[in-house]
């Protein structure tokens, strides 16, 4: 077990929005047992937007699964806005995720026969929402992204910075506690991704969003507040990029 | 938007569902023609009537009872009227042209039989001269014959030429009466029987005993066969609908065989839709663990899953219905002569229905259910 980090910054969080203490998780690979997160404690405020660096396989995808909850750990607690996710049964984790978690995906997993506008309305078939309603505001989160002439067009049938830009619209459509991103400029190329980290910067420093995002790119998480480093499931350092 | 995620993922990948909803739509087909096939097996069987009673020689069918019987039968009681019937199997011009002829004791015969239809024209006809047939509307259509033709059968059992003159073109009462026959007067082959072969005469292939309440059926069968009993001729009695089923059991492994044969159709094309299923769900498993991560339940993806194999089963069991009915119209045309009545019945429909639901419902169960159980992580992980 270990102690939360002391990180600067982090001490002067008045309450944290996500407290993790001494998480472990330990994936299984045949007969063998394979460690991935040791013991790991930090907490992230709200408004924050946090960097997770690391070499593949220091766990940080898996630490920002189990962020989200879409992923267990073996032990510790994870307490996301007030709520110790691990206590939730499948269904509670399932809605919890619905109301609090906005995903943003590498490769921006859209439903290829929706549109923009109708791949940005499905998280709301799962609020108490009429059709107009749902589709006003997921006309109004394209706008946001910069994407409202491109709604009827089907994933395929735009760049991959603006089907990431969809992703993002999708994330936000919800108004969640918190966004997550697994590698988000990934596939990207330089200038989209650019873009991308533009139009998140602007999500956290304009509405106060909180991010977490992990990247192997260093110049991606310059975008951020802080990054924390990973490697072989331990954090190793937290870097306070900007103010 | 449940529904036109279904409808659209359904025909994402528009060839492969194309085939396998004709696929489908052939297996239903196959399963409608061949359960009408089995239908039309039984139909004179289903089409007989309860009150009929058919008294035949014990020993079997091709041995003749003597015309003596006849009054001892009508006097037992119960028994309402007796007519007469024999199996005369001749040949109209080929060998080829088969349909079923039998020579009758005109008007009580069709007194019994009152599902055969003529109108009082034609059956006045018909019995006043002996020369005279009727033919049923369907084997009259077939070989287009026409109130006054004549028509000249080889006879096989009743040697010679026999020539008559057709004086009525019968219907049924419903689909279930057979219109495909030829009748005739016993009277006339019995006098002809006479001159061509003497030792024949007065014999009688079987008699049609028709009784008042058809629940004493049993009682009064067994009331005719104890007059008889340690004769020369003894007699077996049944009801119409016994009757016509000992033919069937007679070629009963037939009909298993093309009622397996049905069934192992719609189990190949379960096959093949289960693993269509199976592909589409292995392909989609970062989509579903995508919308599980949105937070949507197990339930959500089970039902898309659920809703395209249905899709698909529909689409297919509705053309495959729909092209029963053509199909068995053509089929009809072609060999239609072999069966009484050959016509899809609202069972078969509802049958072939209730295997295309059933295969829409099965091939999508273990895809769905492994979509619904895959954890998220390793579904997003997969690449389709």
């Amino acid at each position: 077990m270990s102690a939360p980090l002391a990180f600067p910054g982090v001490a002067a969080l008045a309450s944290p929005l996500i407290s993790l203490r001494d998480i472990v998780k330990t994936y299984r690979r045949g007969q063998q047992q394979v460690p991935v997160l040791g013991g790991i404690s930090f907490d992230i405020g709200k408004g924050e937007f946090l960097a997770l660096m690391g070499p593949s396989g220091s766990g940080k995808s898996t630490l920002l699964n189990l962020i989200a909850g879409i992923d267990r750990p073996d032990s510790g607690q994870l307490i996301v806005a007030g709520e110790d996710i691990g206590q939730l049964d499948e269904a509670e984790l399932a809605d919890w995720r619905a109301r609090n978690v906005g995903f943003i995906f590498q490769f921006y997993n859209l439903m290829p026969v929706l549109s923009a506008l109708e791949n940005v309305e499905l998280p709301l078939l799962l609020k108490d929402m009429g059709k107009r309603e749902r589709r006003e505001r997921a006309l109004l989160a394209l706008e946001m992204v910069g994407l409202a002439e491109r709604a009827e067009h089907a994933p395929s049938e735009l760049s991959g910075g603006q089907q990431q830009r969809v992703a993002i619209a999708r994330a936000l459509i919800t108004d969640p506690t918190l966004i997550v991103a697994d590698e988000p400029t990934g596939d990207l190329d330089r200038e989209s991704a650019s873009d991308i980290l533009r139009l998140m910067q602007r999500l956290n420093d304009e509405i106060g969003k909180t991010i977490v995002m992990v990247t192997h790119d260093s110049r991606a998480a310059q975008h951020a507040h802080a990054i924390m480093h990973l490697e072989k499931g331990e954090l190793s350092a937290r870097e306070e990029v900007r103010a | 938007m449940l529904f036109s995620l279904i409808l659209r993922n359904t025909f994402r990948h528009r060839l492969r569902t194309l085939l396998t909803i004709a696929g489908l739509a052939v297996a239903v087909l196959a399963f409608g023609l061949l359960s009408t096939v089995i239908s039309a097996w039984y139909a004179g069987a289903e089409g007989a009537s309860q009150a009929r009673l058919i008294t035949r020689n014990s020993t079997s069918l091709i041995f003749p009872l003597p015309l003596t019987y006849r009054e001892k039968i009508r006097q037992v009681d119960g028994v309402r009227a007796v007519t007469v019937t024999n199996w005369f199997g001749g040949v109209y011009k080929e060998p080829k042209n088969f349909f079923p002829q039998f020579a009758i004791e005109a008007e009580s015969y069709l007194d019994i039989y009152r599902e055969y239809r003529l109108t009082d024209a034609e059956r006045r006809e018909f019995l006043r001269d002996r020369k005279a047939c009727i033919v049923g509307a369907k084997l009259a259509r077939t070989y287009g014959f026409k109130v006054g033709d004549t028509i000249t059968l080889s006879g096989r059992l009743y040697p010679g030429q026999w020539d008559f003159v057709i004086r009525g073109i019968y219907t049924g009462r419903d689909a279930r009466t057979d219109v495909g026959q030829m009748l005739f007067h016993w009277d006339y082959v019995n006098e002809t029987m006479k001159k061509r072969a003497p030792a024949r005469v007065n014999e009688v292939g079987a008699y049609v005993v028709d009784i008042a309440d058809p629940a004493r059926a049993a009682e009064i069968s067994r009331a005719i066969d104890v007059q008889f009993m340690n004769s020369m001729a003894e007699t077996l009695t049944e009801t119409d609908r016994a009757f016509q089923l000992g033919f069937v059991s007679r070629t009963e492994s037939i009909v298993v065989a093309v009622r397996i044969v049905s069934y192992l159709v719609i189990f190949i094309i379960l096959a093949v839709m289960a693993n269509t299923m199976a592909m589409t769900v292995r392909e989609r498993t970062a989509e579903y663990a995508t919308l599980k991560a949105l937070g949507f339940a197990p339930l959500f993806v089970m039902l898309l899953i659920y809703g395209e194999s249905l899709a698909i089963a529909a689409l297919g069991g509705l053309l495959g219905i729909a092209a029963t009915f053509p199909a068995a119209a053509a089929f009809a045309a072609t060999l239609g002569k072999f069966f009484a009545v050959f016509e899809v019945a609202n069972t078969t429909v509802a049958l072939q229905a209730l295997c295309a639901l059933a295969v829409g419902l099965v091939s999508a169960f273990f895809p769905a259910r492994r979509a619904a159980r895959v954890k998220i992580v390793d579904g997003l992980r997969s690449i389709g």
